[in-house]
């Protein structure tokens, strides 16, 4: 059973084309991430599925909903955080939770059971004003107040985005427990490393999906050979090899430098390049691909242009 | 109802937040009132004035005397020839010319009254109107004295003539002017500001996605503004009758009606305003220039409409508070009743519901 | 090449009865690409503010490119350049524009700035896109856009505040290729980041927890200080152990 179904979605505003062709489908109770970075089309993918904004032409429904028809029932069952941080500033959070409900016509005590875990992190704040919570507070907030109706479908737009890392791996952990109690979950990020935490992924950039599946389909079906470079001069290491004709590219990666070979090349061939260049302590070992590597190669891939 | 609850005490808690703005809502009113009230009060000091004594005898020397002795006054010319008179006008030397007709004593002892004819530059109509009045006050004491133990009183009638601008008519017009241009500007101002600021923060796009309906966010959001808009209206209604002496000869609970009543025009004005823009400056710069400038300039205000072109008569038909200073004049000065002022009281009703119609329709439900 | 571009002792900055920087000690020298990170709300922001001299000290020393904060601000101001997610360019006006603005606040002279405009367009490759809007141009075309405009009065160090944030990940690694440029130009890099893989690429790190820098060092000497195998895990020790 799907939540959200999405057909030949387009949009376009006035001189840009924002969504091309989006179709895919996001079960019940699943967590979907859509991936990518700024730009792609994340939140006006959003928007439409939130009613906020009208499509050029495909069709999209949510709980059976269609988004454009019946929009007054799908305000009434999803929850939705935008990019940006939109609460009131200058309200308490206690505030903001309460006025949120009242706007649902629910209250905070109905609801308390589904929001227990994140509120209590908050709770010791509640008379601070939501201006003044760091961010991942703020996204803790956010995240209350986009579940105090209790929601069948939560819309996460880069919720974790200027969020650092330990906050993040919290939010997350958030997510996993609210999948447990049966919502369907989709989210934006601009960092993949989140991917591995969603059900299924959808690869965007450029309003155009470029893959969607499990990240480990995604990850296995990497074309090519990946290797993990290292050496004692990693500046000079990065510029050249992006000399080296023998590889089809090469990115820096954390402490190691990962390419991808051409066919008919070995490591040894690089070997044999990097000490002609002068490098010492040289370190090259195959590599499994993570979900950047593949982004990067569905970027680099003509058909993606 | 719940839902207008929360967000009602939503907005009042912005409202409080922002204690400068408030703060500022409040004290704007009383300090504009107060400022235009002595502005025009005060003027009366030491007016510079013209003489022309055709008599010359004990009676004028001692009335000129009393005059010049009461401070506002300061002799500026001394005219011997009623052709002096008009130049000195013009140029600007003098505010008010009072001349004795000749032979004065003698008329008021064999007659019993004699003329004094008061000029005044009534460009200023204010100052014009306070000089008069000043003039002749002091010349109707100085005839009661005279009068005094006399079996037939002594009449001296000042005959006025007023330059430039004969009815004096935006005298009276400034507290009905300032109560329209401030409920507009509050009421009008701050309700675009306050819903584009939503826009502007992001806080909207939720809003949107929520059940909310349009309407529900519209009150929602106007209610305590018009809470604070009636708080106004008391207190430049306590403020230009206690220290100004403003009259108010009708019924209060009409006045208030009415004053409501234009408060919500404003608002809804305020509301259009804010559906078709979608940041902060922009509805404070239509608010500002699109409402303001032509309340306090086309409403009657301070230029009569009666003196403007056609065009801008016909645009301060559709100006609100052209309607409201109506009404307002009518409750205030002339005590009249509801059934005077019915058909400028249906004007705003109208553009009320034309104006709330139109931005509970043109309000997107999207972004 | 053992210069001290920034040196700080004990730099202490509170608000009110909150201390936002603890008694912060470091230094940056010529040519480092140093890390700055931290969680939200570790105080990473006021640290810059007070280094670039936007707001004073309330105790410690410090001292950028040989100038005092608290006494040479305006001088700092000539010799640092900025950048941050926030803000960077001027939206409505074009990419020759930003250019142009940008090298007069730093009294370059007209003839330079032409130079410069043209060799910074050229290396960029935007050469197609000189007179567009910036807000027309992708995010991680304008970001690389800022680094190079920040850069383009050769200052002594660069602080970049995020300046990767939801950038794509090959434009990510193509501004960090400028980056590497500009530190093998001589040029300091203080660089804040909240992916993890980038602080991987820094000469040097620290990481502040709750004011205090808690731990600084090679990427190297951290993991192994900690017996992590990535910075992320070297992050999370850290940041969770305030807790």
């Amino acid at each position: 059973m799907n939540s959200i179904e999405i057909k030949n979605i387009y949009k376009s505003y006035k001189d840009a084309k924002a969504l091309e062709n989006i179709s895919f489908e996001v079960k019940k109770g699943e967590i979907f991430g859509l991936i990518g970075p700024d730009g792609a089309g994340k939140t006006t993918l959003f928007r439409i599925l939130t009613t906020l904004l009208l499509k050029d032409s495909g069709s999209a429904s949510v709980e059976g909903f269609d988004v454009e028809k019946d929009y007054k029932a799908i305000r009434n069952i999803i929850g939705y955080m935008p990019g940006r941080f939109s609460l009131y500033q200058d309200l308490t959070v206690e505030e903001n939770l309460k006025f949120f409900a009242t706007i649902f016509d629910t209250s905070i005590e109905d609801n308390y059971e589904l929001i227990k875990d994140i509120y209590v992190q908050i709770e010791p704040f509640r008379k601070r004003k939501a201006g003044q919570l760091s961010g991942g507070m703020k996204q803790k907030l956010a995240l209350c107040c986009a579940l105090i109706h209790q929601p069948k479908v939560l819309f996460l737009d880069e919720p974790t985005t200027g969020v650092d890392p330990v906050s993040r791996h919290e939010f997350w952990e958030m997510l996993k427990k609210l999948k447990d109690k049966g919502i369907t979950i989709m989210v934006s990020t601009p960092y993949m490393d989140e991917a591995s935490l969603c059900d299924r992924i959808a690869l965007i950039q450029s309003g155009r999906i470029m893959r969607i599946d499990t990240l480990d389909n995604i990850v296995s079906a990497f074309p090519g050979n990946l290797y993990a470079v290292k050496s004692g001069n990693m500046i000079a290491l990065n510029f050249d090899l992006k000399d080296f004709s023998g590889i089809s590219s090469s990115y820096i990666f954390g402490e190691y430098i990962h390419i991808s070979l051409k066919k008919d090349n070995d490591e040894n061939m690089i070997m044999e390049f990097l000490k002609m260049k002068g490098h010492s302590d040289i370190e090259i070992s195959k590599l499994q691909p993570g979900i950047e590597d593949c982004f990067m190669e569905l970027m680099n891939n003509p058909e993606n242009r | 109802m719940k839902k207008f609850t929360g967000f009602f005490i939503k907005e009042c808690l912005h409202l409080i937040r922002d204690y400068r703005t408030m703060m500022i809502l409040i004290g704007m009113p009383v300090i504009q009132i107060i400022l235009f009230g002595f502005a025009i009060r005060n003027e009366l000091n030491s007016v510079n004035i013209g003489i022309l004594d055709k008599s010359k005898d004990e009676i004028t020397t001692e009335l000129t005397s009393k005059i010049l002795s009461s401070e506002y006054f300061i002799l500026k010319e001394y005219f011997t020839d009623e052709r002096q008179i008009d130049t000195s006008f013009k140029k600007g030397h003098i505010k008010e010319v009072i001349i004795f007709e000749s032979g004065f004593a003698e008329k008021l002892k064999k007659e019993g009254r004699a003329e004094v004819q008061i000029i005044t530059d009534a460009s200023e109509p204010n100052m014009a109107n306070l000089a008069l009045s000043y003039t002749t006050s002091i010349i109707q004491n100085y005839s009661m004295t005279l009068s005094k133990g006399k079996d037939q009183p002594l009449i001296i009638s000042p005959e006025i003539k007023m330059l430039y601008n004969e009815e004096l008519k935006s005298v009276f017009m400034f507290v009905p002017g300032i109560m329209a241009t401030l409920l507009m500007l509050i009421s009008a101002m701050m309700t675009s500001i306050t819903i584009t600021k939503e826009k502007e923060f992001g806080t909207m796009e939720v809003l949107l996605a929520s059940p909310l309906k349009p309407y529900q966010i519209i009150f929602g959001k106007v209610a305590p503004y018009l809470l604070l808009s009636l708080v106004n209206l008391a207190l430049i209604l306590w403020i230009s009758t206690s220290v100004f002496g403003m009259p108010v000869r009708g019924s209060y609970l009409l006045l208030i009606a009415e004053c409501s009543l234009f408060i919500t025009t404003a608002l809804s004005l305020g509301i259009l305003i804010s559906t078709v823009t979608s940041s902060m400056q922009v509805a404070m710069m239509i608010s500002l220039v699109g409402l303001m400038m032509p309340t306090v300039l086309l409403s009657g205000f301070i230029f009569p409409i009666e003196n403007m072109p056609w065009p801008l008569q016909w645009i301060s038909h559709i100006l609100p508070a052209k309607w409201f200073v109506i009404i307002i004049k009518n409750i205030m000065l002339k005590g009249t009743g509801f059934s005077y002022v019915y058909k400028e009281t249906a004007v705003l009703v109208l553009m009320t519901v034309f104006l709330l119609g139109l931005s509970i329709k043109k309000f997107k439900t999207r972004l | 090449m053992n210069e001290d571009i920034i040196i700080t002792e004990d730099l202490t900055k509170k608000f009110g009865s909150f201390i936002a920087c603890d008694k912060i000690s470091f230094s940056v020298k010529k040519g480092e690409i140093f890390g700055f990170l931290g969680a939200n709300g570790a105080g990473k922001t006021t640290a810059i503010r007070m280094l670039c001299g936007l707001i004073l000290p309330t105790s410690g020393k410090a001292t950028i490119g040989g100038f005092d904060i608290y006494k040479d601000t305006e001088k700092i101001k000539l010799n640092i350049g900025y950048m941050s997610q926030k803000f960077s360019l001027y939206e409505d006006l074009t990419v020759k524009e930003n250019i142009q603005f940008y090298g007069g606040i730093y009294r370059l002279s007209p003839k330079d700035i032409k130079e410069r405009s043209k060799q910074l367009i050229g290396e960029l490759g935007l050469e197609s896109s000189e007179n567009s809007l910036i807000k027309s141009l992708p995010l991680g075309w304008r970001q690389k856009l800022a680094f190079s405009i920040a850069i383009q009065h050769e200052p002594k160090i660069v602080f970049l505040d995020e300046p990767t944030s939801g950038v794509d990940p090959v434009t990510r690694r193509q501004f960090w290729d400028l980056i590497y440029k500009a530190a093998g130009r001589g040029i300091s890099v203080f660089v804040t980041t909240h992916y993890m893989d980038e602080a991987e690429y820094c000469g040097r790190v620290s990481m502040m927890v709750a004011g205090k820098i808690e731990a600084m060092g090679t990427p190297k000497e951290l993991k192994s200080r900690f017996n992590s195998g990535s910075m992320y895990e070297v992050f999370l020790h850290l940041a969770r152990g305030a807790k």
